[in-house]
């Protein structure tokens, strides 16, 4: 029996161990390189964000006081106490926080609506699978592209001085934004489809529209309105802060808690958004999921 | 094609009584399926009407909104920057941008890789610290990025700084959750080996999950840089620094020329960002696999 390990021969092992180092010198280089370039951005960054620790780490303490502050009552019988001692003084608005949360997500869902139809109609221009012109296929995804890069906010900024103050310009800003980030899911989704359906309508000579709505449609219909369904909830979060430019929904009500200093009203406020996000979130992961499943069953 | 010789489509059509009749099996009538697609159409039209009426949306405001829209457009064009000062002005307030964005999401990142591996459930098994991690978590990311940015900028004032901060909390969230998942999907083998070779647990975490889970970490980091990219345009409105106060003012002003500058330019930095953060990706991500294959 052997009892040692076998060794490579001197000169072999010397080459391997070359090799070694080699491959270790050029990856160190590598992470070297990668981090000067992270650190040289890190000092661009610092200059041009303005980054003053001193008076970050000498002010600090007015973080975490804000967040304690908004946890005491400011008013009632229990002034000055924690806001729980007196859920009903702390959430004294809920009648009309309520409504305007309710509008929040009316803006949210007709966004989501409108956005969708647009891109679900967009999302068959936009597919290389289904169009030959590189021309419809060009100017239909930049104008998504459009849509999807410049900001809700900015949307809304602008269709707030078009269309004047209300839920009217949130519902468009959300819908725009949607109808560019869902048809590019969309459009994603009718790239993977199975063409064969396709091929066999064609083959028959019916039209490209005929084609496309008993081909591919049926295939496509449970995942488009699974991101929808996504979209939704995202649109709601968003939908949540466009009252701070005049667009409707609960922001409106937020931003005038947090510039006037009613600190139980942020905190309140914060808990309903923060609590239908969260109601919601299950209720489309619910949907979603069984979509999902269903369309795994077939 | 032609009259003369139709196609089966065509032929079909021209006479759909008779098909219907000699395959009645294929073409009968699903009343469950329709009845579902039905009321889900009716459902969804329905609670679009209610919202209409709920939110008092007139169609009279919507016509002239789109009038004045169209007006606005119509004197974007050509997008401008005005005098030489105000293009420095603006190409500044854009590096600032890029300078929250970056900051922003590097130091979330740094901040959130801990609280990743608390709330990751083969890292931590403690049941009550993994569900309050993961909850709190939540409930940061649930902050929108302005709020934060108003909070903030109670602490360190107005600036690109308190955009950063704000930039900073709300990702700190988001990765916090994606981080977990991450190490939750990761690879166990390897920190079996290091344990069976007697490791400590900060070994098995070291040498045993990290190398596996750090490359996503970075891909997810740089995925988000383009989306905080486009949050820091914005997070100008409130006072936190970047193009989005010049934007709001530029609307304010009635300057649409600008107005479409600085959308152009808030367009173009997307994509830059965007190019240069899928390339650094992709780098990094061939990198692992080319490893993986040794």
């Amino acid at each position: 029996m052997a009892t040692g390990v076998p060794s490579l021969p001197p000169l072999r092992l010397a080459q391997l161990e070359g090799q070694y180092t080699g491959a270790i010198a050029a990856k160190r280089t590598k992470t070297l390189v990668g981090a000067a370039l992270v650190v040289g951005m890190i000092g661009f960054s610092a200059i041009f964000g303005e980054v003053d620790l001193v008076k970050f780490f000498s002010h600090i303490t007015a973080f975490t006081s804000y967040i304690g502050r908004i946890f005491v009552l400011d008013s009632g019988p229990h002034s000055g106490q924690l806001t729980f001692s007196d859920p009903a003084e702390w959430f004294w608005g809920i009648a009309r926080w309520s409504r305007l949360i309710g509008e929040t997500i009316l803006i949210a869902y007709l966004g989501t609506l409108v956005g969708g139809i647009v891109a679900f109609f967009a999302a068959f221009l936009a597919a290389r699978n289904l169009v030959r012109s590189r021309l419809i296929l060009f100017v239909v995804r930049r104008l998504l592209e459009f849509c999807r890069t410049v900001p809700e906010i900015a949307f809304a900024m602008i269709f707030v001085v078009a269309f004047g103050f209300g839920p009217l310009p949130g519902v468009l800003a959300l819908a725009i934004h949607t109808a560019g980030s869902l048809g590019k899911l969309f459009f994603e989704v009718v790239e993977n489809a199975d063409l064969r359906a396709m091929e066999g309508m064609t083959s028959t000579g019916a039209t490209w529209v005929a084609s496309v709505r008993f081909a591919i449609v049926p295939q496509i219909l449970s995942n488009f309105v699974s991101y929808a369904l996504l979209r939704f909830e995202i649109n709601v979060r968003e939908g949540a802060i466009m009252g701070l430019v005049g667009a409707g929904g609960i922001g409106q009500d937020l931003i005038e808690a947090i510039r006037k200093f009613y600190y139980s009203d942020v905190s309140a406020i914060l808990i309903l958004i923060v609590a239908t996000v969260s109601v919601l979130d299950l209720a489309t992961e619910v949907v979603r999921s069984r979509l999902i499943s269903r369309e795994a069953g077939h | 094609m032609t009259a003369a010789h139709p196609s089966i489509f065509q032929a079909v059509m021209a006479d759909p009584q008779s098909i219907t009749a000699r395959h009645p099996e294929i073409f009968r009538t699903d009343w469950a399926t329709r009845a579902k697609v039905l009321g889900t159409v009716v459902t969804s039209i329905g609670i679009a009407v209610a919202a209409v009426i709920f939110l008092d949306i007139e169609w009279s405001r919507v016509l002239t909104g789109f009038a004045r829209l169209g007006q606005f457009v119509s004197v974007m064009l050509p997008p401008t920057y005005g005098s030489t000062e105000n293009l420095f002005l603006y190409l500044h307030a854009m590096l600032e941008t890029i300078a929250i964005a970056f900051l922003g999401t590097l130091l979330a990142a740094i901040f959130a890789v801990p609280f990743g591996f608390i709330a990751a459930r083969n890292v931590v098994a403690q049941k009550a610290v993994h569900f309050f991690t993961r909850r709190g978590l939540d409930a940061v990311r649930s902050v929108d990025k302005l709020i934060w940015a108003l909070i903030w900028i109670n602490v360190v004032g107005l600036g690109p700084f308190a955009g950063v901060l704000a930039i900073m909390t709300s990702d700190f969230g988001l990765f916090g959750k994606l981080f977990s998942e991450a190490i939750e999907a990761a690879d166990q083998k390897a920190a079996e080996g290091v344990i069976s070779t007697g490791g400590s647990p900060l070994h098995r975490v070291r040498f045993g999950l990290l190398p596996g889970v750090l490359p996503v970490l970075i891909s997810q980091m740089l995925y988000q840089m383009e989306s905080n990219t486009r949050s820091a345009t914005i997070i100008g409105i409130v006072g936190a620094g970047g193009i989005g106060a010049h934007f709001q003012e530029q609307i304010r002003l009635n300057e649409w020329q600008h107005v479409a500058f600085l959308t152009l330019l808030m367009l173009i930095t997307v994509a830059v960002i965007d190019t240069v953060s899928t390339k650094v990706r992709f780098a990094i991500i061939g990198n692992e696999r080319a490893k993986a294959a040794h």
